[in-house]
């Protein structure tokens, strides 16, 4: 079961024109959000994007660009309140820490 | 059982963090004590290494167990380094890690039976995703790892097998252009290891993708809730003084003891909101209508604050049962909102939108059900 967040917020964007069809957009992507068409790379589902930025930091060609971020309100909220070091393994769960991660 | 490991090397980190105190990361870490999880020693081109046992011990799962509960969770990390598993030789493959002991048990318990080296990086204990984020989980830290370590005279070849879930902080292009190694991303979860082996290193989609089961959502609870004891603490503290000084101001006899019943009374159903929004909210969430995870836990909490009014507190003063209706909803909410990051698909933009509306939302609920409880008290 695939959980869907809010629609049409993404930064996700995909200039075609740069894709040399490598494909590791869709290996690191952990909400499958391209597919490959014509030997290159598609977003079919943008709204699954969580902005992880595996993608376009993998991207050799750059062809990618998304604004990389921990989708975090603790994360967040500390930030405006310009609170440091309060976050990711100090108080709050941090996500996918419950998979079996290696 | 955490020790200064001093026979094992330490390496310093200067890669970018965004929200942690770099003052502090300075700082030597201290890690786990070996013994726990060695299993001898072999000999290799680059000197001894340490090989490591594929079976966890009563310890280790008491040390997640304490981790999950936040007990010595940043200092929970095991010494950077190469280790082996099983028989591994300069043909084995190399998985690299980070090293929060938590990440480090997870691997290793899938590994029996199989010959191969484990890359562990300096993350600073936190786990893969996490530090990926975070950018310590990363190309720079792969690449000096692999030179502190003398990888390239360990293993005759120059494949990298890293845990998909680290691509954020990782170019695979990058790391081949520094290093000479070629990165290939496994599987999200060490349990799909062997398989991965077998089928000649490809990862299938299936485990490619992450799940999030209600056992994934369940064990970040504990960690939300020991964050709670300390506000709701405060808020029994605040209760009971209210109900102390309502005592007084009318003039009636303090009896400690119906002073503690009734703060128990008014705090229960606190309480009740703060688990709605940190336990059930998540439990439930895949089944809660609605998108945005503010909204989710607010359906929750009123539903809980309705319940609370019309049954057990239906005769309770007008402005207690307010004060419930609006703050409960908003505790419930917020609390749910938090569960953004430990879910495994939000993002950024997604958090910062529903935000934008509910923090209002809540902050305005929850200061007018402080005002009507304070003048419940008094009226």
């Amino acid at each position: 079961m695939k959980y869907r967040y809010l629609k049409d917020v993404v930064t996700l964007k995909l200039d075609q024109s740069k894709c040399n069809g490598c494909g590791l957009c869709l290996e690191v992507c952990p909400q499958q959000v391209f597919t490959l068409e014509n030997r290159l790379s598609s977003i079919t589902d943008r709204d699954a994007c969580m902005e992880c930025g595996a993608c376009a930091r993998n991207c050799a060609p750059g062809a990618i660009y998304v604004r990389p971020g921990v989708g975090c309100a603790y994360a967040v909220l500390m930030d405006k309140l310009g609170i440091k070091g309060k976050c990711c393994g100090d108080v709050c769960g941090c996500t996918l820490e419950g998979i079996s991660e290696y | 059982m955490i020790s200064k490991n001093r026979d094992l090397p330490l390496y310093k980190n200067d890669a970018v963090s965004c929200c942690s105190n770099s003052q502090e990361q300075e700082e030597e870490m201290s890690y786990v004590d070996s013994e726990g999880f060695l299993a001898g020693i072999i000999e290799t081109a680059i000197n001894q290494v340490a090989r490591i046992k594929t079976d966890l011990t009563a310890a280790d799962k008491i040390g997640s167990f304490k981790a999950r509960w936040g007990v010595g969770r940043m200092s929970y990390a095991v010494a950077p380094g190469i280790y082996a598993v099983g028989q591994p030789t300069p043909e084995s493959p190399v998985l690299v890690s980070a090293n929060y002991k938590l990440s480090f048990d997870s691997l290793r318990k899938e590994l029996s039976g199989l010959d191969l080296w484990i890359l562990v990086i300096d993350t600073k204990g936190i786990n893969v995703w996490c530090a990926a984020g975070k950018g310590t989980f990363g190309t720079s830290e792969i690449v000096r790892m692999i030179e502190k370590t003398s990888l390239s005279k360990l293993v005759n070849h120059r494949r990298l097998i890293l845990p998909q879930l680290g691509a954020p902080g990782v170019a695979a292009h990058r790391v081949k252009a520094e290093s000479d190694f070629r990165v290939t991303y496994g599987p999200v979860r060490a349990g799909d290891l062997p398989a991965f082996f077998k089928s000649g290193s490809k990862a299938e989609p299936e485990m490619r993708s992450t799940t999030f089961t209600l056992a994934d959502r369940l064990v970040l609870t504990p960690v939300e809730i020991v964050a709670l004891l300390k506000p709701l603490a405060g808020l029994a503290l605040a209760i009971f003084l209210l109900s102390s000084a309502a005592l007084l101001v009318g003039g009636d006899q303090y009896r400690l003891a119906a002073v503690i019943v009734q703060t128990a009374q008014i705090l229960l159903p606190f309480i009740l909101a703060a688990l709605t929004g940190a336990v059930l909210a998540p439990a439930l969430l895949p089944y809660i209508p609605g998108r945005a995870l503010a909204w989710k836990g607010w359906i929750l909490g009123m539903l809980l604050a309705v319940i609370l009014v019309v049954n057990a507190y239906s005769s309770a003063s007008w402005l207690l049962q307010g004060s419930y209706l609006l703050a409960i909803p908003a505790i419930a909410s917020f609390l749910s909102l938090n569960f953004t990051g430990s879910t495994t698909y939000t993002s950024l933009s997604g958090v910062v939108k529903e935000m934008g509306v509910a923090l209002p939302v809540m902050i305005i609920s929850a200061s007018l059900g402080a005002v009507a409880l304070i003048v419940s008290f008094f009226i």
